[in-house]
């Protein structure tokens, strides 16, 4: 019997360098790609017929982006790549695959996830408004379609992501209104010496901010969102408290909004792999060790999947996990190889950790949030209805506030409002975020059609 | 209508028409699905529960937001479709089991 | 070392699993007016309770069911106003579908053998079903039609039941193991994992899949199995049907079940079941199961091919040799009750299962019919 072969899940950094250690290694490893084009998320490549070169997509960055789809297109013919692919579920003979409506049964012998992250989102009265985006989708519209999401955007939240985009759409002509970052400039400071370890990194985000600033686009730190103003079911205006407690606003078209990273944990859930609550990204994830190895022999993770620790940690964590696979099934591998990977992964640790420290998740807002705000976007689920969850109804964790009242329901499985919801439920339970857990995963991750056939 | 999204290069590519609730709207090949109605509308769908108007959120296929129907009852996710020449899409009614 | 032994909690009753029935049990015995302490180790209605279909139907049922399953129905069309919540029950109608000519004379049969027990069902041939419910396929030919059957929400039933019980003076306490049952002279001694101790004289198993062995350990074994139902649920569309709709196919594989909600999901469910594991309380869903679902689905509404699955789930089911439940009193304990093993069919039962087993406990007698579930049929 042929021995079956490794899988990588998703095709970003992360993927797309396990997969090439693995290639180097003389193995043919499946790659499962939900795009239709190599790239990942923060290395997406715009369509074939657009023209922009990369260093206007990707700036800094451009040359490790292109670097990175150069070297996938020599993979190219020493892999089984399948985009368009979406993984939806884990039977006993393999990974349930579907492109279209063909379901296709992949059996493995060990599987990479590299399934990356999505943005975090703390809910905001009018964030279903349209013209309100996550951050990540600001700036996919910019980077693979050559569009604003507006004329004169309002970026809010906090992080690095807030001010690269923002600079980004400054460049594209689409000046932004204001900048609204959650994170005060003292919180900031207290991040700086785990965020040192990457000087070049820090650098960057300073010139964004002073470029925004020279331009006239007024960076407001430590604000409290209040609300996405609407006239007609369009975004008009944000408006939210200063330091000072004093009410602002400001018009504008469109928002984009995020808070940090969550990690894409669907597959290792349904894998069966050990989750733990990650106290610096305050998040549960699957339990990982330094080379990727869950608490599940045959699975590995790689990338912000796992660790949200950026572009740059998930080639060397892919590289790693690969090593590790190849490690697990018998190759020899060099020790320094590992070693070299190790170090770097130290200093992004760190440096992810003082990201974390100087734009913190703003937890508190949770629990301000008015009864009749929408928290889950999909099943129309609001704060009040998670409160009378918590309350009246006693679920002490998600899954039974899920059952009882319904937030993260719906069709994305709590993506989008799974963490805010949890700490509104703690908050009203007036317990730490821990204790309420997390949303339990089903199969399929991503809608499914019924029209389905198994591929014979 | 007015329209959310502005294009800001990239605007030579080959236009493509497309038809949304019966009318006719002009996009540009390679543009997928949510960028060719959103560059010319302000809506993709309603959510099924207040009927509020929804134009998706993430655009990396995550939040579900902004699956569509076609007038012949397919549903495509627009932000991870690209758009073809002659699609009919419509954002105001689900074409389920009308001939009741 | 010896821990002082904390002060046992006492009361009329013990209810042992805060399923459906027990809680529904919980409830009416404070109707009753005996004291009650239910003792639930997760949550109430957590498991076959909470991941069931939902339906509320009679039709199909063994004919020795129906006195019970007439009472519950009873209870149920006045569920709002006897435990103050409401827990989605709408009376849809329910139609049971067939493709196959015996599978329809069997359908035929039981019309005319449940009428004596106050079930009024209408035949009627394919074309006839599809002139009264336009979604159903061209493929199906005999249908019966249960008017006043239905559905409800098995996420919010057993829950409701659990705290209406509290509100009414019972002590509902959960995330409690029992370790040990032992029966003195008395009463029953009833030791959990919290170090509280319980004390009754007259108790009741109701813990589902997991009843097995605890009458095993009153030395009444049966023939059981635990398995997970295969249940699914689409994205929302407009609500447009109306009756629960299930296939009576003889073939396993083809009895699959649907129904809407009126915000607008289809769940659905049947065909094959998941062997499931008692230790961890989990059955698993086989996503092949939800593959062979599909084609049978849009057998019974063509139009559901074109909608999407969001999520699918299954959950610890008790199935006992005979497919019929264990209810009644024990063969061997005087002052045991048994309410437990109801085979994937008990959701619609819960809340006359609970005011059959309130009344047999509190009286020592009901009118329903319990002999078919009687656990000494196994007696040796």
């Amino acid at each position: 019997m042929v021995d079956q072969p490794v899988i990588v899940i998703g095709a970003g950094p992360a993927g797309t360098r396990a997969a090439q250690r693995l290639v180097q290694a003389g193995l043919r490893p499946v790659v499962i790609d939900e795009n239709d084009r190599q790239g990942g998320q923060i290395y997406r490549r715009q369509p074939e017929n657009f023209r922009r070169p990369a260093e206007k997509l990707y700036g800094t960055e451009a040359a490790k982006a292109t670097a990175l789809h150069t070297d996938f297109e020599t993979l190219r013919p020493h892999i089984d790549y399948r985009p368009g692919t979406t993984v939806w579920g884990v039977s006993e003979t393999g990974l349930m695959t579907v492109r279209a409506s063909t379901v296709d049964v992949v059996p493995f012998s060990r599987v990479i996830i590299a399934a990356g992250a999505t943005d975090r989102i703390m809910p905001v009265p009018g964030w279903t408004t349209p013209g309100t985006y996550s951050l990540g989708a600001a700036q996919i519209a910019l980077k693979a379609q050559a569009c604003a999401i507006g004329g004169r955007p309002v970026f809010m939240g906090t992080g690095p992501l807030l001010y690269l985009v923002a600079w980004q759409y400054l460049r594209a002509g689409a000046t932004p209104a204001a900048v609204l970052d959650t994170s005060s400039l003292t919180t900031r400071l207290r991040g700086l010496r785990g965020m040192a370890s990457r000087a070049r990194v820090v650098a960057n985000g300073v010139r964004y901010m002073a470029d925004l600033a020279r331009a006239g686009v007024k960076l407001h730190a430590g604000i409290t969102p209040l609300a996405i103003e609407s006239s007609n079911s369009h975004v008009s205006a944000v408006t939210w408290r200063d330091t000072k407690g004093a009410l602002r606003q400001v018009a504008c078209d469109a928002v984009g909004m995020g808070y940090g990273l969550r990690s894409e944990t669907q597959l290792a859930d349904l894998l069966k792999c050990e989750f733990m609550f990650d106290p610096c990204f305050q998040q549960w994830r699957p339990h990982v060790d330094r080379n990727g190895r869950t608490t599940r022999p045959d699975v590995y993770l790689a990338g912000d999947g796992a660790l949200l620790r950026g572009a740059d940690a998930a080639e060397a964590a892919g590289q790693l996990a690969a090593c590790a696979v190849l490690h697990d099934t018998g190759h020899t591998i060099d020790q320094h190889e590992t070693a070299g990977l190790h170090e770097t992964l130290a200093v992004m640790n760190r440096f992810g950790r003082g990201l974390a420290q100087a734009f913190p998740w703003p937890a508190h807002l949770a629990a301000s949030l008015p009864d009749d705000t929408v928290v889950c976007r999909c099943e129309n689920i609001t704060a009040g209805e998670i409160r009378r969850a918590a309350g009246e109804l006693d679920a002490p964790e998600m899954n039974r506030a899920k059952a009882l009242t319904r937030p993260g329901m719906g069709r994305c499985q709590g993506r989008m409002c799974g963490l805010a919801a949890a700490e509104i439920l703690a908050a009203a339970r007036e317990v730490p975020v821990r204790e309420v857990g997390r949303l339990r995963t089903a199969a399929p991750i991503k809608p499914l059609p019924l029209n389905c056939t198994v591929k014979s | 209508m007015p329209a959310l999204f502005r294009r800001v290069a990239e605007k030579d590519r080959k236009t493509i028409h497309l038809f949304v609730d019966g009318h006719e709207i002009e996009a540009r090949e390679g543009d997928t699905l949510l960028v060719a109605l959103l560059t010319r509308t302000d809506r993709l769908r309603h959510n099924e529960f207040d009927a509020s108007p929804r134009a998706g959120f993430c655009l990396m296929g995550a939040c579900q937001d902004c699956w569509v129907w076609t007038e012949a009852g397919e549903q495509l996710r627009a932000c991870s479709t690209t758009a073809q020449s002659g699609m009919r899409i419509t954002t105001t009614e689900v074409p389920w089991l009308i001939n009741r | 070392m010896m821990a002082y032994p904390t002060q046992r909690m006492q009361a009329d009753v013990i209810i042992v699993g805060g399923g459906f029935m027990g809680a529904a049990t919980a409830f009416f015995l404070r109707q009753q007016g005996l004291s009650v302490i239910l003792l639930e180790r997760d949550l109430v209605g957590q498991a076959a309770s909470g991941v069931n279909f939902g339906n509320v139907r009679r039709q199909s049922r063994f004919l020795g069911q129906l006195p019970l399953s007439n009472r519950s129905r009873d209870i149920w069309v006045r569920l709002p106003e006897l435990i103050g919540e409401d827990v989605e029950f709408v009376m849809s109608g329910h139609i049971l579908v067939t493709t196959h000519e015996k599978d329809g004379a069997r359908l035929e049969k039981y019309a005319v053998d449940c009428k004596p027990y106050g079930l009024d069902l209408t035949i009627m041939t394919g074309d006839q079903a599809r002139a009264r419910f336009p979604m159903v396929g061209p493929d199906i030919r005999t249908v019966s039609y249960s008017p006043l059957d239905g559905h409800a929400n098995p996420r919010l039933a057993a829950p409701a039941f659990g705290r209406a019980a509290r509100r009414a003076g019972a002590r509902i306490i959960e995330n409690t193991t029992v370790t040990a049952i032992t029966k003195s002279t008395e009463d029953f001694i009833v030791e959990t994992t919290t170090g509280q101790s319980y004390q009754a004289p007259l108790l009741q198993v109701s813990s589902g899949a997991w009843g097995r062995a605890m009458a095993a350990r009153f030395g009444e074994d049966i023939p059981f199995s635990a398995n997970g139902p295969q249940m699914g649920v689409t994205e929302p569309v407009p609500y447009r049907i109306e009756p629960v709709i299930g296939s009576s196919s003889s073939v396993p594989e083809e009895g699959v079940y649907l129904r809407q909600v009126k915000r607008g999901n289809i769940v659905f469910g049947g065909g094959l079941r998941s062997v499931a594991n008692l230790e961890t309380r989990r059955a698993p869903i086989d996503p092949l199961n939800t593959m062979r679902q599909m084609s049978h689905l849009a057998n019974l509404v063509p139009e559901m091919a074109r909608l999407r699955i969001i999520r699918t789930w299954s959950g610890v089911e008790g199935y006992v040799g005979d497919n019929l439940p264990i209810m009644g009193p024990s063969g061997k304990v005087a002052g045991l009750f048994y309410a437990f093993g109801f085979c994937g069919h008990g959701f619609q039962l819960g809340p006359g299962v609970g005011a059959t087993m309130a009344e047999l406990i509190a009286t020592g007698k009901t009118d329903i019919p319990l002999e078919a579930f009687d656990i000494k049929r196994f007696g040796s």
